[in-house]
């Protein structure tokens, strides 16, 4: 009788757990994952004039079933040498953008994790703060400072420095300060985070021992950053090389970025299939960053 | 000379660095006040451009619709993010870890075209199978931005479960009490401070999306980023900066307030552990 009780109480235990774990769980399936085996499924279908734009993969006729696989959508993408230099100039703008956070935002946590206890807590307010106003009007701000009738060149034309206004908007050099501009706190925050934790004693272990402090620098602060270095690097580079906003307001024509050539092919082109294709290809070229992220962050997790 | 010798560069790097993410919004909040339509030419105070804001019944009427959106799809991202924080910290090995804590941590890098497109496909596809959702609006973006919203949640919360002894839970379940009591009435208290901060975080990640609310969006839905955006596609206006003001502003105070609790936390924490 008891033993039953028992078991009857275990199983229920195991029931709640079960629809404990089933919440997220398929939440995440139905929401993230499967949309992505969709993703796929359009990209290899045929566009079409219909509503929604796609043909479809498997069609029973005459009593055979015919599966369509068009690749002609990943063919397309080869064929045409705008899709290949959007990525390429995306990677690049996006490696640049992340360079360029590193070599700003390391220092910065680097000054943040040494500062008085009782600052760190503003100082890391203050990095945050911006990103939580608003990404869109923060890259709207560089309109109004990068364009010809704008502040930097009002004030180079001011003092004499230049006589016709500099063409900043609209070029490489716009989109990439943007990508730094917008992206920088994600950088710092984790590279804070690690150096913060970091055990001083190490430091000075090697001072005593007669480190200089730039070989005590390279030698035992870097390596025990890395982590940091790889999520900052991960969280500025992975959503630069999509990003769409930033191209779209600073950017020019000259100016090649993925995110907005998908967004083109879709809202304006109404090309389902060829949006879908290149969103896969942009996939499996950050799988790698992707993963790579993923394992930090795990361990993360683990730790 | 010793005065000079402690301003090292890193310290120089972090006042530059500061100085780089704030001029724009200081640019930003005096243009505000520009009586000039020419958004770079100084002519004179006015307050002209906050009138016209408040006017303007396209803004107001998204300002309305982004908060109910951001309300209801924080709150559901905590509910979700933390059940599946509780899972990854507290439930060592099950079927599906693997791929949870992947769909966990992927949607923080995931580029957002990709995410707006596979979602939007879903919604379609949804709609010629059971019907729903005929017609895409403001319930697509609460699904979309709950979505993205509950991982970051679940980095938060996580955070701080890790941080919390897990041998009180323990004892509880071990005197007798049952999962679920002892979650809400032992971890649940602990870890609000990170349900708050999650919230609060997913509430402004939600306010401030533009591109996956713009796919999962139809025709009857605009957002607040959706009417910006398309209004700063023309180029610069005033009444852009106005608005941008007040968000400065009141996520400036929200910080204010946050630091001053944190603060008081901390001294009251410290002179506590003094006593003990």
């Amino acid at each position: 009788m008891k033993l039953s009780r028992s078991s009857a109480l275990l199983k229920r235990l195991q029931l709640g757990r079960r629809a404990v774990i089933a919440f997220p769980l398929v939440w995440l399936t139905l929401f993230f994952l499967l949309p992505f085996a969709l993703v796929l499924k359009i990209s290899l279908s045929e566009a079409a004039i219909a509503i929604p734009p796609y043909g479809p993969l498997l069609e029973y006729a005459d009593q055979t079933l015919h599966v369509f696989l068009n690749l002609g959508n990943y063919l397309f993408l080869l064929s045409d040498s705008l899709y290949i230099a959007a990525y390429w100039g995306s990677v690049k703008t996006a490696f640049i953008a992340t360079v360029a956070c590193l070599l700003i935002g390391y220092p910065m946590a680097y000054a943040m994790a040494r500062a008085p206890a009782r600052w760190q807590l503003l100082l890391l307010l203050l990095v945050m703060l911006p990103s939580w106003t608003s990404f869109l009007i923060r890259v709207y701000a560089w309109m109004g400072i990068l364009s010809n009738s704008g502040l930097i060149n009002n004030l180079l034309i001011g003092i004499g420095l230049i006589d016709s206004p500099l063409r900043m908007m609209n070029t490489q050099f716009a989109v990439t300060i943007g990508i730094v501009y917008a992206y920088l706190p994600f950088m710092v925050l984790p590279l804070y985070a690690h150096l913060t934790r970091m055990d001083n004693s190490l430091l000075e272990a090697a001072a005593d021992l007669g480190s200089r402090k730039i070989n005590t620098f390279i030698k035992v602060t870097l390596p025990l950053s890395m982590g940091g270095i790889v999520a900052g690097s991960m969280l500025v580079f992975i959503p630069a090389v999509g990003e769409f906003v930033i191209p779209e307001l600073l950017g020019g024509p000259d100016t090649l970025m993925i995110g907005k050539v998908l967004w083109e092919e879709f809202f304006l082109n109404r090309d389902w299939p060829v949006a879908s294709a290149l969103a896969m290809v942009m996939l499996l070229l950050l799988l790698v960053p992707i993963v790579w992220f993923h394992r930090y962050q795990s361990k993360e997790l683990a730790s | 000379m010793s005065s000079l010798r402690r301003i090292n560069f890193s310290t120089v790097m972090l006042v530059i660095g500061l100085l780089f993410l704030y001029l724009p919004m200081f640019v930003l909040v005096v243009y505000s006040f520009n009586a000039s339509k020419l958004v770079t030419v100084w002519a004179g105070f006015s307050t002209q451009w906050y009138g016209e804001l408040f006017r303007d019944e396209q803004i107001l009427s998204a300002v309305w619709t982004s908060l109910r959106i951001a309300f209801f799809a924080a709150s559901m991202a905590v509910c979700l993010g933390t059940v599946a924080a509780f899972v990854m910290t507290r439930y060592g090995h099950f079927r599906g870890k693997t791929a949870l804590s992947s769909m966990v941590t992927a949607p923080l890098v995931m580029p957002e075209v990709i995410t707006g497109l596979s979602l939007l496909l879903l919604f379609v596809q949804m709609a010629q199978i059971t019907g729903w959702p005929a017609d895409r609006g403001m319930a697509t973006i609460w699904i979309a931005h709950t979505t993205f919203c509950s991982a970051y949640v679940a980095v938060v919360v996580a955070a701080r479960l890790r941080e919390v002894d897990h041998s009180i839970e323990e004892a509880a379940m071990d005197l007798g009490s049952p999962p679920v009591k002892t979650f809400f009435s032992i971890t649940l208290p602990i870890i609000t401070p990170a349900l708050a901060a999650g919230w609060l975080l997913a509430f402004t990640l939600s306010l401030d999306d533009l591109v996956i609310a713009s796919f999962v969006s139809g025709p009857g839905a605009n957002t607040l980023p959706m009417v910006v955006f398309s209004s700063v596609r023309m180029g610069v206006s005033p009444k852009i900066n106005a608005l941008a003001t007040l968000i400065i502003l009141t996520v400036s105070l929200a910080t204010l307030l946050a630091w001053f609790f944190m603060r008081r936390n901390e001294t009251r924490r410290k002179a506590a552990l003094r006593d003990v």
